[in-house]
This record gives C-alpha cells, sequence and structure tokens, in this order.
C-alpha cells in the first residue's frame, strides 16, 4: 500500500436490523452502507455527494466508529502503522479517537447550550489528560484564535453565537487534539450563503495550517467540487462512482452522476430549459431494485441491467483513476458541466 | 397604469413590537409582481423575504404588524389593498387560498399529520367553491393529485401526509394551493427542503403548472440558482430593505449593489471551479435590534465610502429600465 494513504476503506457494510413486534423478530434490513471501497491520501479532501438516505452520513460514522460496522475494514495509517479500526477494543479505540474528529451538520443542536466554549473545545484535551487548568486554558485560546473567535468570549455559552460562529466553535473542537482525519458531516448546509464562503475559507486555510486531511460529505454539489480534490458519489449505500474532482464534473461516467449535475440550478439564467430532469425517486435502501439500484430512474437501462448490479471498475488509468460502477461506463458518452 | 400589473407592494413595513423592543423586519419596501409572471425575492435568513410574503396574506404572528404601506391586489372585481384588511375579516378569507395561494418550505409541518391528503385538499376545494358537493370536490381532489404529478391518485388521496416522501407531499401541497384556480402562488422555499433531483422536478412542475394556468408567482429562495432557474423579475433583500432589483438577466450579469455583487461571488458554482479561496462576505448580519445607521451594508460593504453610507439611507435609483438600486455608489449623495 502506498504510504502516503491515510486511510483505507475496504468493503465497509453497515446494515440496520428492522425489527417487529414484542420480541423484536428482525424483518429485514436496511443496507444503509453497502460494500463501499475508497481510500483517502494523507493532506487530501475527499468529497462524498449523495441526496437524503443515500449513506453518506453512516459511511463518515461507521469510519470513526460512532456506529458500529457490520462488516469491512477501514484501515488507518499512523505513521506507518495500519490500523483497523473494526478491530480495536474500547482503550485501543480511545487511543485511536485522538487522530479522527468529526464537525457536525447543525451548529445548534451539536454543542451542549449548558458549557461554556472554554468547556466544549476543552473537553476533548480534559478526557485525554492533555491540559487542565491554565494550560488548558491557553489552548482553548489558541484555538479559537486559530478558527477566528475571539478568546475573550471563552466564557459565554452557545447561545450567545450566531450559526458561523458556532460552527467555528465546532470545529475548534474538532481541531483540539491535533487530529489527522477530520469528517465533515455537511458542515456549510445550514449556513447563510455568506457565512458558507467564509466558513469553506478557514477549513481550507486549517487544512493547510494544520495537514489536516478531510473526508467531506455534502449534498451541495458545487460545495463539493470547490472544497474537494476527489469526489465520490453514493446512491442507496453504494459508491457509483469516483474520480478527481474535475474529471467528474467534466467527464461524468455514471448516469446518475450526470442525472445529479443536470440538477443542480445553475446561478446563471442562460442555463435554463436546456436540460433533462430524472423522474423518480431515490431507491428504498430496505427494498432496493434487483440488478442496478438506478435502473427505474436510468434513462439508458438495457436488459443486463435489470439483472445484474455492476461492479465498481476502474475506467481511467493508474495516474488518473476513474472508479464507476455501470454495466455500459465505456459505451456511454454523458454531459458533464463545462 | 399598467394593466398588467396583479400586485402592487409600497413602501411596506411590518415590524415586530418583542419585549427586547422592536424589529423592524420588513422596512420600506416596495414591487410590482406582473400577471403570469414569476418574481423571485432573494436574501439570507432574516433580511424579512418570508414576513413580506406573511404580510401579503396577513398571517402575520399576533405580535407583528403592518405599519405603514399598502399591498393593492389587483382583480377583475377591482382593487384592494390588502395592508388595510383585518386578518380576520371576511374579504381576506376569500383571498387567501383562494386568490394567492401558497406553498411552505417544510411539507411535514405544513400539511396537518392527522387528516389524509384528500381530505385536506377537498376541503380548501369546499371552502372556496359554491355549489360542490363533497363527491366533486373529492373527484377535483383527486384530478389535482394527477396534475401534479403523484402517481395512482385515486389510492393516494385516501393517504396520510407521513406515508408520502418530501417530493410527493410538496406535490400534495402544490395540489391543495392550485386547487382554487389562484392569479398569485406564493412559493416560500419551496425546495429547500428536498433533494437535487427533486427539487428539478418540483421546479418543473411549478414552471408548467403556470404556464398551463397563467398565474403568477412569487417565488422566495436563498438559493441564486433557483432564481436563475425560474424568476422573470428578482429583489435582493438586506435586513428588511429590497437593496436591488431587475429583470433576472440584469442581476446576475449586471449586478450593481455590492451586496448582489459578494452574494454572487460568495457561491461555489458546478463547473466553475475556482482555485483557492472563494471571495466571502466580511463580518455577519447585524443584530436585528440595534440596525446599522445609513444604509443597513455599510458594515460589510467594500466599497464603504466613510461620511457617506453612514449618514443617511440611500435612495432607489433607477439606472437602466426596471433595474433599480440603493447604493450611494450610483448616486443619491
Amino acid at each position: 500500500m502506498n504510504s502516503s494513504i491515510l486511510l483505507d476503506v475496504k468493503g465497509l457494510k453497515k446494515y440496520f436490523p428492522i425489527q417487529k413486534g414484542f420480541w423484536k423478530r428482525k424483518v429485514g434490513e436496511v443496507r444503509a452502507v453497502d460494500n463501499v471501497s475508497f481510500y483517502i491520501r494523507e493532506g487530501e479532501t475527499l468529497g462524498l455527494v449523495g441526496e437524503s438516505g443515500s449513506g453518506k452520513t453512516t459511511t463518515g460514522r461507521a469510519i470513526l466508529r460512532a456506529i458500529e460496522p457490520t462488516e469491512g475494514e477501514v484501515l488507518f495509517n499512523i505513521d506507518g502503522k495500519l490500523i483497523n479500526m473494526p478491530q480495536l477494543n474500547r482503550k485501543e479505540l480511545k487511543q485511536m479517537r485522538k487522530h479522527m474528529q468529526m464537525i457536525f451538520q447543525d451548529p445548534y443542536s451539536s454543542l451542549n447550550p449548558r458549557m461554556t466554549v472554554r468547556d466544549i473545545i476543552g473537553e476533548p484535551l480534559l478526557v485525554n489528560g492533555i491540559a487542565r487548568g491554565k494550560e488548558l486554558e491557553d489552548r482553548v485560546a489558541e484555538l479559537m484564535k486559530a478558527v477566528g473567535l475571539r478568546p475573550e468570549y471563552m466564557i459565554r455559552y452557545p447561545h450567545a453565537f450566531s450559526g458561523g460562529q458556532r460552527q467555528r466553535i465546532g470545529i475548534a473542537r474538532a481541531l483540539a487534539l491535533n487530529p489527522k482525519l477530520i469528517v465533515c458531516d455537511e458542515p456549510v448546509s445550514a449556513l447563510d450563503v455568506s457565512i458558507q464562503a467564509q466558513t469553506l475559507n478557514l477549513l481550507q486555510d486549517l487544512q493547510e495550517q494544520f495537514h489536516l486531511t478531510y473526508l467531506f460529505i455534502s449534498h451541495d454539489l458545487g460545495v463539493v467540487e470547490h472544497i474537494s480534490d476527489r469526489v465520490a458519489v453514493m446512491y442507496t449505500g453504494r459508491l457509483v462512482e469516483l474520480a478527481e474532482t474535475e474529471e467528474l464534473f467534466k467527464n461524468p461516467k455514471h448516469p446518475y452522476t450526470e442525472a445529479l449535475l443536470a440538477a443542480v440550478p445553475k446561478p446563471d439564467p442562460k442555463y435554463r430549459e436546456d436540460e433533462k430532469h430524472l423522474s423518480g425517486e431515490v431507491a428504498d435502501p430496505s427494498n432496493p431494485p434487483s440488478g442496478c439500484y438506478f435502473h427505474p430512474r436510468c434513462p439508458y437501462a438495457k436488459d443486463i441491467c435489470k439483472q445484474e448490479y455492476p461492479p465498481l471498475v476502474n475506467v481511467g488509468n493508474s495516474d488518473n483513476e476513474h472508479y464507476v460502477s455501470c454495466h455500459f461506463a465505456d459505451k456511454l458518452s454523458l454531459a458533464g458541466v463545462e | 397604469m399598467n394593466n398588467n400589473v396583479l400586485l402592487e407592494v409600497k413602501n411596506l413595513k411590518t415590524y415586530f413590537f418583542l419585549d427586547e423592543g422592536v424589529v423592524k423586519a420588513v422596512d420600506g419596501v416596495s414591487f410590482k409582481i406582473e400577471k403570469g409572471k414569476t418574481f423571485g425575492v432573494v436574501g439570507e435568513s432574516g433580511c424579512g423575504k418570508s414576513i413580506t410574503a406573511h404580510s401579503i396574506l396577513q398571517i402575520l404572528p399576533p405580535r407583528g404588524k403592518i405599519v405603514e404601506g399598502e399591498i393593492i391586489f389587483h382583480t377583475d372585481g377591482g382593487s384592494v389593498d390588502l395592508a388595510k384588511l383585518n386578518s380576520t375579516s371576511q374579504e381576506i378569507r376569500d383571498i387567501r387560498g383562494k386568490e394567492i395561494a401558497m406553498v411552505f418550505q417544510e411539507p411535514m409541518t405544513a400539511l396537518a399529520p392527522v387528516y389524509t391528503i384528500g381530505n385536506q385538499i377537498t376541503e380548501a376545494i369546499l371552502l372556496h367553491q359554491k355549489n360542490v358537493t363533497k363527491e366533486q370536490a373529492k373527484q377535483r381532489a383527486m384530478d389535482l393529485l394527477g396534475r401534479v404529478g403523484i402517481p395512482n391518485p385515486e389510492k393516494r388521496v385516501d393517504t396520510y401526509p407521513f406515508e408520502l416522501s418530501g417530493g410527493m407531499r410538496q406535490r400534495a401541497m402544490i395540489a391543495m394551493a392550485i386547487s382554487s384556480n389562484p392569479s398569485l402562488l406564493i412559493a416560500d422555499e419551496p425546495t429547500t427542503a428536498l433533494d437535487v433531483t427533486i427539487q428539478a422536478q418540483i421546479l418543473d412542475l411549478i414552471k408548467s403548472l403556470q404556464k398551463e394556468m397563467g398565474m403568477a408567482t412569487m417565488l422566495i429562495t436563498h438559493n441564486m440558482g433557483v432564481v436563475a432557474e425560474m424568476a422573470d423579475d428578482v429583489a435582493v433583500m438586506y435586513l428588511g430593505k429590497i437593496v436591488e432589483s431587475a429583470p433576472v438577466e440584469e442581476i446576475f450579469y449586471n449586478p450593481k449593489h455590492p451586496y448582489t455583487v459578494a452574494l454572487l461571488k460568495s457561491i461555489p458554482k458546478v463547473g466553475k471551479k475556482i482555485k483557492g479561496r472563494l471571495e466571502s462576505i466580511e463580518g455577519m448580519v447585524p443584530d436585528p435590534y440595534n440596525l446599522p445607521s445609513g444604509c443597513r451594508f455599510h458594515t460589510r460593504c467594500p466599497s464603504y465610502m466613510k461620511g457617506t453610507c453612514d449618514q443617511s439611507e440611500p435612495p432607489e435609483i433607477e439606472i437602466n429600465t426596471g433595474h433599480k438600486v440603493s447604493c450611494f455608489l450610483y448616486g443619491g449623495r
């Protein structure tokens, strides 16, 4: 394995049981994440896009073991040593958690309203026995400065801050332990456009400053294109396409990616009415269609699509990898955005 | 006067009288909506775009009052000033839902959870249309559900909102809104809670219904992409005021107000990757209890002129036909 790869996810699965009745009989399962494999290089941003219910958040959480994955390997490269996350016991996991943090979508519910900003940002330091007292306060002040908040506000409670500032508090908390990987779960979706741009800039500055690696989960293709080096597209728990950002947007190979790109309203009136839009709705992960999950909505579907799920294969070359899961990946010529 | 004007809002001021002070949510807003056209209102949260819509329908919360201004609604039978009507009067009730209908952002909270969607649509029909029996109304509800693209309307008419997906609920809401052939549809962030592919479907639906029925739409959104796709005319709001209004091409190709310019630059556009940083608007939206003096944007404006912008409010200047901007850069000093 290449040493510059920080995280290697192999065949990750997370199935949630559907239970019924008093005895909680298992009557089915929701395949929220189904056989997802990808890697993230050190210092890179991998964007993960998909619609609601596609399993992008579950993927992020299963990597950190915020929820237990059902199956699969999550290999973490810490100073040349490969650590398989799902096999760690509680003690080992706590040690590993230092290296990976998460930024949440909703800055209103992800901060405890009864804790001051100092306690919120300082808690990871305290829990891991890294700093206390004056030292802790200095470190918190440093972190607040790094995210563009005034250290004097340390004694305030979250309610005294606006949405954008709260998101900065959440970012400072994530940075407290000098992590290697940060899973950003829709970090700007709840923010206004002008604040969104500030927060994206901050995330980019911090990445450079602290050599961070991001897994950036979002449904907003514009945001993902801006911030990511490579982009992965998910549909009903599966990865359907993964490529370099520019390649994926200019030259999509999966019909779903093409449809997603066409569906985004472009802030330019000249694009009006020249696009075909997808009909139907996202497939149900507890009862997915046969064959390729996308076939009921796919304008290019043939008989084989109804029978076999297409494997994820590299249609690019070794320098410019382009993974796609479509029977007709090399036959279709799909429209990207210019 | 232009006969094509459907709704004319003149110097509308809606204030909230709260314990903490007065919030000037809408502070002197004027615009016109023409028959059959789409009027887009954009702005960030707290700019007063939704309150403007709620003022038109007189569905403000108890603490909110229209303190000044006119909302003139032109119908075939004559013109009414909606601002003067009592919010519980029969006149406004005859207009609300019939002449002017509304679609809300959250299709789950806007529909009653304990009634079937058929029930709710039938109720709207029976309320606004005379000489309709219950059976006819139900038949009409099914027709409407089919028309907004809900498959199996005969079955779906008896389902509860929780049984439908977000996109389907929004379609049901639209069916209810168009049940009385309104001349104006107010859509308040109609697609914000939806996924992109579903958003595109709903926008297509609104467009085609509009064409078919000839109704005007007031589209409230924070998404510049949605505005570009839908609107004929656009108003950009900031802290209770319209800072710029123009035909859609003018807003996107020739924006004048520093806020509009900054807003357009700060969105990452699909297909136009810029290396490095986004241009962002510095600072944040000021506290509504304590608005900046003069031009409200001056605290964040890159072209701020000391002594001018913080002293008096910029007048509205028409710089091109239909393109109005409130900024001292274009005169009025």
